[in-house]
Order: structure tokens, then sequence, then C-alpha cells
């Protein structure tokens, strides 16, 4: 199985790198829309703003490439901006984003008295039925670093919740798409442990 | 919740770690990749390197130490010392670092925390703020540069407000009064910063007392402490430290102790 890491230029990929080789999985990371489509297995990190990724998602045709993977069936992740991305709209510069799973990304509310960005270690209470959270606890800590929080229309594909001032869904599913507002790569044990659940799901 | 952090400082003269009083008197306590693997498995929740020798004939060890690191850690860390360009900055990011801590260089030059921010983005921007005591200052601190050897003119709220406009993602505010004293972090101005900016505040210097971290969080309104020598040398873990914050009810990250 080859695993493919999207590389639209949106942040650091480099510690999804190391995540993915201490885990010792084969994977490839490409910025062309057709070896990207002849992966397995597709992990979508991003961090930065969504409407200059959307850009590049766009003029690049990785955008596109994600979709057709989508249509595919294959698994793919969302990682950070990568699960905000694949939402119906963001907030963020009010874009139009690529519609995977029915929703929004809104942004924190200012008024909260909450620092903005959410940004460290936060508990996430993952649907245990759901494989991304075999064998991880609920309220088990994930590291975040975030502006904008990811709003499903339909309650269920909400696998994951976390509380910051108010309570967002953290992780997100429908079907064969996955995405997580946190960095698993970054969250130790039960992050790298994420990780492996997603590669490691039999489809 | 959002949890507060431990944060592991070590500083890294060529491949050693040290620690110092006041920046001074350096002494040798181990190899960084080696400590930063230790304290990672004892559950520490971020780590900073400071690269508190960096010369451009050096630079290349801290690079390699920061590959080394994030080959076998998997939480956020931060690289200081020596970084005076976005250049710079992007070597260290790719090399692995999650964020750049700049300080001196940023008073000097503060178009750099702002041109770091449009490239990288604001989380992975740290400014470095080394205060003191200065009653003729409007805060009652000023900011010290060049390792707490050059005072400026600049009052240390002001400066930190500026910072944060210019798109500092998070602040590690050292007192160079407490730093080294081991008689805990200076809450005062610790309090002010945080509460006065819409960063995460990191607070620094002075810890010697598991109490200490309990106060900063409960009084100084830190996000996170951050740690030296009382996990290098004076033989406190992380473990025991995050089972006292958590047995005082201050939520911390204690998840971590599975062997997956």
């Amino acid at each position: 199985m080859t695993i493919g890491v999207v590389d639209y230029r949106a942040g650091n990929l480099k510690s999804v790198e190391t995540a993915l080789r201490y885990l010792d999985f084969r994977f490839i990371i490409s910025q062309e829309p057709e070896k990207i489509l002849k992966t397995d297995r597709l992990i979508f990190p991003g961090v930065g703003e969504a409407g200059s990724a959307m850009k590049v998602l766009e003029r690049t045709g990785l955008g596109e490439a994600i979709e057709d993977f989508a249509r595919s069936g294959k698994l793919i992740l969302g990682i950070c901006l990568g699960c905000q991305i694949i939402l119906d709209r963001s907030e963020e510069s009010n874009t139009r984003c690529l519609g995977l799973i029915g929703g929004i990304a809104k942004m924190f509310p200012l008024d909260s008295g909450l620092k903005i960005p959410h940004m460290g270690w936060n508990r996430v209470f993952g649907r245990q039925e759901h494989f991304l959270f075999k064998d991880i606890p609920a309220g088990a800590s994930f590291y975040f670093v975030h502006s904008y929080y990811p709003l499903p229309n339909l309650k269920e594909t909400e696998i994951a919740y976390t509380e910051y001032g108010l309570r967002f869904s953290s992780a997100l599913a429908h079907e064969n798409i996955t995405a997580v507002q946190f960095h698993p790569e970054k969250s130790g044990q039960y992050g790298l442990l994420l990780l492996k659940n997603f590669l490691n799901r039999k489809e | 919740m959002l949890l507060k952090r431990i944060v592991v400082c070590l500083d890294v003269i060529g491949e050693r770690t040290t620690k110092g009083i006041r920046f001074k008197n350096n002494v040798d306590v181990g190899d960084p990749v080696v400590m930063a693997r230790d304290y990672y498995l004892q559950g520490v929740d971020e780590l900073v390197f400071y690269d508190i020798t960096a010369s451009a004939e050096k630079r290349g060890i801290i690079i390699e130490v920061v590959r080394r690191v994030a080959e076998q850690i998997f939480i956020p860390f931060t690289v200081g010392g020596g970084i005076g360009s976005v250049d710079d900055m992007k070597e260290v990011l790719l090399a692995g670092a999650e964020k750049v801590s700049i300080n001196s260089r940023a008073v000097r030059n503060p178009g750099l925390i702002e041109e770091g921010a449009s490239l990288f983005g604001k989380q992975c921007i740290v400014l470095g703020l080394d205060a003191e005591r200065d009653a003729t200052m409007s805060s009652g601190y000023r900011v010290v540069i060049d390792g707490g050897r050059t005072p400026t003119g600049l009052d240390a709220l002001s400066w930190a407000r500026e910072a944060e406009n210019l798109g500092a993602g998070e602040i590690v505010l050292n007192s160079i009064d407490a730093d080294g004293t081991r008689a805990g972090y200076e809450i005062t101005l610790t309090r002010m910063i945080s509460e006065q900016v819409g960063v995460p505040v990191v607070a620094s210097g002075g810890a010697g007392k598991i109490e200490h971290i309990a106060d900063i969080f409960e009084k100084g309104k830190a996000d996170a402490a951050l740690i030296a020598s009382m996990v290098h040398s004076m033989g406190y873990t992380i473990w025991e430290i995050k089972k006292y914050l958590s047995e005082r009810n201050i939520a911390v990250r204690t998840d971590c102790y599975t062997d997956l």
C-alpha cells in the first residue's frame, strides 16, 4: 500500500514525514495530482490561511485530484487546515472549500476572553466505535493550533469533540473521509496511535 | 479545556546541554537529544532549545540536533538563539522544529517578526522577552537583550503588545531578576503581560519548587511554565510535577505515560 501526503505548500510537512517514517510506513510526498491519485491512502495536512491554500489547490489541480480521490472511496485523513478545507466553506477570507463533508469552518468568537489561536494540549472526546479512536480513551490529550473550528452540517459526522470556550467538533468522518483538527503527528503516543489506526485500517 | 503546559528548556552549547545562572557559569548537564527523548517519555508537553553560543560556524550543530530530536519526539518544540533572518527560520523549521524563538534580534529589527509570521504563520513565531525590574518604566519592567547584558529603553509591556501586533504567536517571558534564583517565578510581571496580550505566555525564570509552578499558573495566569534546572539537576521529574499539579486541580496532560 502506498500512502500519499499532499504537499500544497501550506506549512511544514516535516513532522508528518518524521512520524510516518518512525511508524515505518512507506509514503510519498507529492505536489503532482497524477502521483497523488495513484496512491492508496491519502494524508491531507496543512497549516496556514484557508484562502491562499484553496488558491494553490485550484491552480495546481491538487484540489481536483483530492476530490477524485475522495470519489474513488479510498481513505483520506485531513489534518488541521486539511480538516477545514474538506468542508464546504471557511469563514477565513470567506473561502469556498472542497465540500467533501458538509459544513463550515467558523472563527472562535473574539469576545470570549479566550486566547486565539487555540494553541496547546486539549482533551479530545472521541467516539470509541470509530476506527480512528480505537484504543484511545475518551478525553485523551492532543495538540492543537487553530483559530477556526469545523462546524459540520450533520451531527453524525462528528466523531470527536473538544471544549475551548465552546464545544466544537475536533474530528469528523463521513464514509471514506476522515479529518482531525488537532495535530496527531505532534501529539505524543496517542497521536501516533491515531495515525496508525488510520494507516492500518482494512478497507 | 486547554491544559497548562510544562515546557523544558535545554540550553545547547555545541553538542551539549548546559544550565547557567543568569546566563553565566554554564554547567554541562548532558546530550540534548538523549535528554529530549527522556523528557518526552516522561510526559513533557513541549521543549525549547536555545543555541546559546550560536555563531555562523557552529550553526550546523544545532540543525543536526533539531533533526535528530524531530526523528524521535512527537511533541512541539521551539528553537531559539542566533536566528536573525527568515532563512535561519526556514532552516530550523525544515529540520523539524515547530516554532522559532527570536529575542534580541527582534528588538533590533522588529520587521523580522512580521516577515516570519507572514511567511510561516504566527503560530511559528515566538518572542523571547527578557524583562528586568525598572521603576522608571510605566509597566515597572524594561526589556533587556543580549542574554541579559544590554538594557534597552523599551517598556516590557509595550514591547509585548507591539510584538503581538507584528505577528508573534506566543511569548516566552523570562524574568532576569528571578532567573536562576530558584525562588519562584515573577508573578506580577507574568500576570500583567498574560492578562494584557492575546497570545499564550510561557513563564520563565525562577522555578525551584513544584509549588512555584502551581503559583505561576494560578496567580500568574501563565499558559505554560518553562523549567530547566528543576529537571536537569535538582532531581524533579516531569511525572511528579504533573501529579502534584493534578492534585491541585490544575488541568495538565497526564495521559502520556501509556507505553503504546
